[in-house]
């Protein structure tokens, strides 16, 4: 019986470790979906380049540009212009503006994505707002710009022949508690 | 193995002995069978006819609150039926009773931990309880988005206590199974008889083992999932909360990497069970043994890779689809494999009709019903059409409903002379087969034609053009409710009968080591291990 005890144990405890790996499992898909949406631009994650390719083919796209905010946001925040026409590979920069209406400091913080969302491993942003904090006096009116290009190897995916427009959308969240008051502090303003 | 036979509440209480937690087990699915199955007429009492009349006026509610606890009922329905009902039943029930007997063991390896596993089971369920009558929706009682619990509506909207609660039911339910799989894969690995090799264990003992691989590699990515769902609701963290950088979407592949799973931990015991009825009422041995064998783990395996089949709504890229559409309709193959060996098993057989093979024959034709419309569903082109509308409900109400519940009748049907040593009244349980039978058709089968003309599911309220099948339906779980309530006369009636089974009631078809035991089997049994040729 001992001896049959001690296989037991064994198996049981190799079974028990592996329904605890399985929950370390879960909490690795946080990450590691980051990471699967930003490189492959999955559900329409745009990609950040640092460098510019200055290849430009004879393709048309008309770019929209959507911004809404969350229910909890007081900031008025909207595109500046309406859409814009450029050939892919073509630079462009474009304008979102946010205003504070109320008389206290708000954090926003923005999430983006692109539509149709195969479209977002070609979206290539140079310089935007996407991942730092914002910080608006009361009454304070600033104007964001987004650099960026639609990546010319658009044209070699067979998927993406029929699309001819993409909407970048920002949604502004407001933040609030320890998180805005740290960026707040980190501002300087 | 000398110590004396408890009585008592002990028994029960500190019960180590497999066949009683297993009994055990059985009630406990059948009393939350019963809870389940009223919260299902209440959802049909309010479907049968256009707007939001019947909940008002036997709750005394407003249309409101009404349409909110239409919610809750479905929620719970849904719940209560998958972790109470359906797995307590089949994994716990006739898994405890039967596997440990089946290949010549003494109990399970681990007989305390199984007493844990059984005990966690009442509280969850009275946790489950309690989340419909605390605070959901703010003046409304009870958690109302659905048994997946889809972020946001599980982090940010249902703001009271009722989703905690719910999430805590869940966590105490997934700890006790992830138990009963340790017991089951060690107890199948260490303790089968001498001589049984694991080519010749029995097939429900087989899909106990697949069942049990499953529930360790899916459940515990439910646990945290919901624990996400739980510091997101309470804690500040944002995993489901782009305010934060999370994304909702992530929250329905962790469900799904646990929800399909699921689906085959509720249908693979079944599966297990019809194999040896079929292989009993046709005096055959079962059609292809090793590939029915291996044909479940290959169902196992497929199940973990298609998860994102159910979420072809959430703007999968059309490559993505493509893989999900066609590793989906793979499972059809060796799904396949086990219908016609089954139907190969009762050709040139001597088939006796008796209840069980009645249900297990109602099991596979019912069964395949759905699993072709599983079919049609896992086209991604189909299901943008047909997600989250009554072709959906009908489809896994076929497989689940009609198929996982027919086979938890037929086990009991086949095996109540065995555990009870009491005889089932052959002629009156033969009416309450085909009650039920007529009555879940008569449900179900119209909710096909509901869903293709678009009806939504989780809508207490449709427009009148719906209104014809739903009547219909409603008349279905009236004539499935005299099923059920003669399933409680028979059982009944069984279990005031004296002890007159024999030790193999079925005959030479029955080829199983628990045919060798009395009925019903001494406390201890196999203290002298048999040997399998």
């Amino acid at each position: 019986m001992t001896d049959l005890d001690t296989k037991n144990s064994r198996v049981g405890l190799i079974v028990a470790g592996t329904a605890v790996l399985m929950v370390g499992m879960a909490y690795a898909a946080v990450p590691l979906y980051e990471l699967f949406c930003q490189v492959t631009g999955y559900g329409g994650t745009t990609q950040e380049v640092a460098s510019v390719d200055d290849t430009v083919i004879d393709r048309d796209i008309k770019v929209r540009f959507a911004a809404s905010t969350h229910r909890d946001m007081a900031w008025e925040f909207k595109p500046s212009q309406g859409d814009q026409r450029l050939k892919v590979g073509e630079q462009s920069l474009a304008y979102y503006e946010a205003y504070n209406p109320t008389n206290k400091t708000i954090v926003g913080r923005a999430t983006y994505n692109v539509t149709p969302h195969k479209a977002g491993s070609y979206f290539a942003k140079i310089d935007c707002f996407c991942f730092t904090e914002q910080v608006l006096k009361p009454g304070e009116r600033v104007d964001m710009p987004v650099v960026y290009y639609i990546d010319p190897s658009i044209d070699e995916d067979r998927n993406l022949d029929e699309v001819t427009e993409v909407t970048l959308s920002y949604t502004f969240f407001a933040l609030d508690g320890e998180e805005a008051q740290e960026a707040i502090v980190a501002s300087g303003r | 193995m000398a110590h004396a036979d408890p009585t008592g509440w002990k028994r029960w209480v500190y019960s180590t002995n497999h066949k009683d937690i297993g009994v055990m087990y059985l009630w406990f699915a059948f009393i939350a069978g019963m809870i389940g199955f009223t919260m299902s007429g209440l959802i049909r009492a309010e479907l049968a006819q256009p707007g939001v009349t019947v909940l008002p006026a036997i709750f005394n509610m407003t249309e409101d609150q009404a349409r909110h606890m239409f919610n809750v009922l479905t929620t719970g329905h849904g719940l209560i039926m998958v972790f109470f009902m359906v797995m307590p039943a089949l994994i716990g029930g006739f898994g405890n009773y039967f596997v440990p007997l089946m290949i010549g063991a003494p109990d399970m390896a681990f007989p305390r931990m199984n007493n844990i596993s059984f005990w966690l089971m009442p509280p969850a369920f009275i946790l489950l309880l309690l989340s419909t009558f605390v605070e959901g929706n703010p003046g409304a009682a009870g958690f109302g988005g659905g048994w997946t619990a889809y972020a946001p509506l599980s982090t940010s909207g249902h703001t009271g206590p009722s989703m905690d609660l719910a999430i805590f039911s869940l966590h105490v339910a997934g700890a006790s199974s992830i138990m009963g799989a340790i017991n089951y894969i060690t107890t199948i690995f260490n303790m089968r008889a001498p001589g049984m090799t694991i080519h010749k264990m029995p097939l429900f003992a087989w899909s106990v083992l697949i069942t049990a691989f499953l529930l360790v590699l899916s459940l515990p990515v439910l646990a945290g999932a919901i624990t996400m769902l739980l510091t997101d609701r309470n804690f500040g963290t944002t995993f489901f909360d782009p305010a934060g950088g999370g994304d909702p979407i992530l929250y329905q592949h962790l469900f799904w990497f646990f929800g399909h799973p699921e689906v085959y931990i509720m249908i693979l015991p079944a599966f297990g069970i019809v194999s040896h009825i079929i292989s009993t009422f046709s005096k055959k041995p079962i059609f292809g043994y090793l590939g029915m064998a291996y044909a479940m783990a290959a169902i196992g395996f497929i199940g973990f890779v298609v998860w994102a089949h159910h979420m072809y709504t959430v703007g999968l890229d059309v490559d993505t689809k493509a893989y999900f559409v066609a590793a989906t309709m793979v499972i059809a193959v060796p799904t396949g494999v086990k219908i016609f060996s089954w139907i190969a098993t009762m050709w040139g057989g001597s088939i006796r009709f008796t209840v069980p093979m009645l249900y297990a024959i109602a099991f596979i034709l019912l069964f395949t019903v759905g699993g072709v419309t599983g079919v049609v569903l896992s086209n991604a082109g189909a299901d943008i059409v047909l997600h989250d509308t009554y072709y959906v409900v009908a489809h896994f109400h076929y497989v689940l409903s009609l198929g996982a519940v027919f086979a938890i009748f037929a086990g009991m049907y086949y095996w109540m002379g065995k555990m009870s040593g009491k005889q089932y009244p052959e002629f009156l349980a033969q009416i309450q087969f085909w009650f039920t039978f007529i009555g879940v058709n008569m449900i179900f089968f119209p909710q096909h034609f509901l869903g293709l003309q678009g009806m939504p599911r989780r809508y207490v309220d449709y427009t009148d053009a719906h209104a014809y099948w739903n009547k219909i339906s409603s008349y279905g779980y009236m004539v499935t409710l005299v099923g059920v309530l003669l399933f409680i006369v028979v059982m009944a009636v069984t279990l005031s009968r004296k002890k007159t089974v024999a030790d193999n009631q079925w005959g030479e078809g029955a080829t199983t080591l628990e045919w060798t035991l009395s009925s019903p089997p001494p406390f201890h049994q196999f203290n002298e291990l048999p040997r399998i040729k």
